[in-house]
């Protein structure tokens, strides 16, 4: 009994697996056909039931690929047929169906098959900037990335309804304002690339802040995006941004197995087994990092972040990071996006290269920066500035309040004890 | 899951065109979505050579080795789901090499990396 329900469990994996390597081809081709991008994607899913269906009984078709197609298409079909869309989409529909049935897909003319405008124009449609990016995120992750509702449900640690509602309300969208099928060009490609770049990097950052998630899929989400970082530079490939953050997610993927110890405790990046650090994914993330600055995209934000990662990716160890360099970027990223936290960084990053004082100077300007109330990484800093520079009862002072605003356990401990040392080493100076 | 798939054949020879351009064209659509990272075929074991240790002995041998039935022909790097997506990724592959290449036989063998680098 145990067995059967293994194996039946396997079969469906299997199936999924499948289905994923064609998904891609069903739901663009389907979407041309139909001219609608949330139609095209029901149909897609319907697709995928039917084989759920069939093939544990048939086992998976020598051509996968044909069958799910020639079943999508067919349901296409019914849909046309019972919609009673408007007759000349429909001829017009229903000849293309023609000729593609003639020429019924082979292994061949499916690898032949370019789909790279249609998915740019599926990105555009589940990333558009009129849906919320929660919505947007579960749309590209089922609609790019094939993954299940159940799938995504598990990656964002949310009820598998409440998935399957975001998506169904945000297709009703798309369909409702009429941008069920339609592609930005030229200067709006541009504007609209930002908001599908934004959700790109916030599926990343969901997986890699979860890099020892009980679940594989939450970090199995860092891999989702990467995917689609490189299905965007492969169609938009002239987008300086398009590479600069797949450079920067590559750049932050490779430290993935350096991150945490044994026990699931973060490392910080000075303190990481360089050893670990992934070469392939470093490689990859340079050569991304060099297109966007043929492209001229060097001051881009992503660009400018994985420059910064690219850093200390280029250091064979901690002592030979290009500080001051780093301290740089960090003033070129605080001038195209101004943020108090950046320039915090930037004073690290001065710290390093030109001495706390130098540090301190920048960091006593952001004492009073609302942004950072409350924000322990502030006082943290200034305490570690001022331990520096031999002012122990300022520091301890400063650690101290760090330590009241640490959220986690592990994080208030350690500033505990760096105000213990810096007390301790103001009594014997 | 990185995996890396590694194609071995008694078959010596290169494969026909028609296989090559549908392998180039799988390999395009791969990279495309972001699923292969890394791939190449190798020149035929004759041009090799092998650096051995036995009973605590080194040496260098040069090819070609007559005692070789099945040589390494190529190899791929992906990045996957899981071995299910890997399974079906290799027996695509195949699929083609049964299509356009009548008679050869192979093995595609697919490994997952060890996790946590080397």
């Amino acid at each position: 009994m145990r067995s059967a329900a293994m194996t039946a469990a396997d079969t469906h994996r299997a199936i999924l697996a499948v289905w994923r390597i064609e998904q891609p081809r069903l739901i663009t081709r389907l979407a041309r056909m139909l001219r609608d991008v949330p139609l095209a994607e029901d149909l897609t899913q319907e697709a995928l039931l039917a084989a759920l269906e069939r093939w544990p009984a048939t086992g998976v078709p020598e051509k996968p690929g044909a069958w799910l197609m020639a079943t999508a298409k067919h349901r296409a079909l019914d849909h046309l047929r019972r919609g009673r869309m408007l007759e000349r989409k429909h001829e017009m529909i229903a000849r293309d169906m023609d000729e593609e049935q003639q020429a019924m897909p082979d292994l061949d003319s499916a690898l032949d098959d370019d789909i790279g405008d249609e998915l740019l124009r599926l990105i555009f449609t589940a990333c558009h900037p009129r849906l919320s990016h929660e919505a947007r995120a579960a749309l590209a992750l089922r609609m790019i990335c094939g993954l299940t509702t159940e799938e995504i449900a598990r990656a964002f640690l949310l009820p598998e309804a409440t998935i399957a509602q975001r998506i169904v309300r945000a297709k009703r969208t798309l369909s409702e304002s009429g941008l069920a099928y339609e592609t930005p060009r030229g200067e709006e490609l541009s504007e609209r690339l930002s908001s599908v770049l934004e959700v790109v990097y916030l599926i990343f950052n969901e997986g890699y802040t979860a890099a020892r998630g009980q679940d594989w899929l939450r970090p199995q989400l860092c891999n989702e995006a990467l995917r689609m970082g490189r299905v965007l530079t492969s169609i938009a490939p002239l987008e300086p941004e398009t590479h600069g953050l797949l450079a920067l997610m590559e750049l932050n993927g490779s430290r993935t197995a350096a991150r945490t110890d044994a026990a699931g405790e973060p490392i910080l990046i000075l303190d990481q087994n360089r050893a670990l650090w992934d070469q392939i994914q470093i490689r990859r993330g340079m050569h991304s990092l060099g297109r966007a600055h043929e492209l001229g995209g060097a001051g881009g934000i992503y660009a400018l972040q994985a420059a910064i990662i690219a850093c200390h990716a280029q250091a064979s160890t901690a002592s030979d990071t290009d500080w001051s360099r780093i301290a740089g970027l960090y003033a070129d990223l605080s001038a195209v996006a101004p943020s108090p936290i950046i320039d915090l960084n930037r004073a690290v990053a001065v710290g390093m290269a030109e001495g706390p004082d130098a540090a301190l100077a920048i960091v006593d300007r952001l004492v009073h920066e609302p942004a950072l109330k409350g924000y322990h990484l502030l006082p943290s800093v200034r305490g570690d500035l001022l331990h520096k520079l031999g002012r122990y009862e300022e520091a301890r002072t400063a650690f101290e309040a760090a330590a009241a605003l640490a959220g986690n356990t592990r994080e208030h401990n350690l500033l505990r004890r760096r105000a213990a040392e810096a007390a301790d080493a103001a009594m014997s100076s | 899951m990185r995996f890396m798939f590694i194609v071995t054949s008694a078959h010596a020879g290169p494969p026909p065109p028609a296989l090559l351009e549908a392998m180039h064209k799988l390999a395009d659509r791969e990279i495309k979505a972001g699923r292969m990272l890394d791939n190449g075929g190798l020149m035929p074991l004759a041009t090799g050579a092998q650096v051995r240790i036995k009973g605590g002995q080194l040496s260098v041998v040069d090819g070609p080795f007559v005692e070789a039935k099945e040589v390494i022909g190529g190899y791929a790097v992906f990045e996957l789901q899981g071995k299910e997506e890997a399974l079906a990724s290799a027996t695509e592959f195949m699929r083609l090499h049964k299509e356009l290449f009548p008679g050869w036989e192979g093995t595609c063998e697919l490994r997952a990396f060890a996790p946590g680098g080397p």
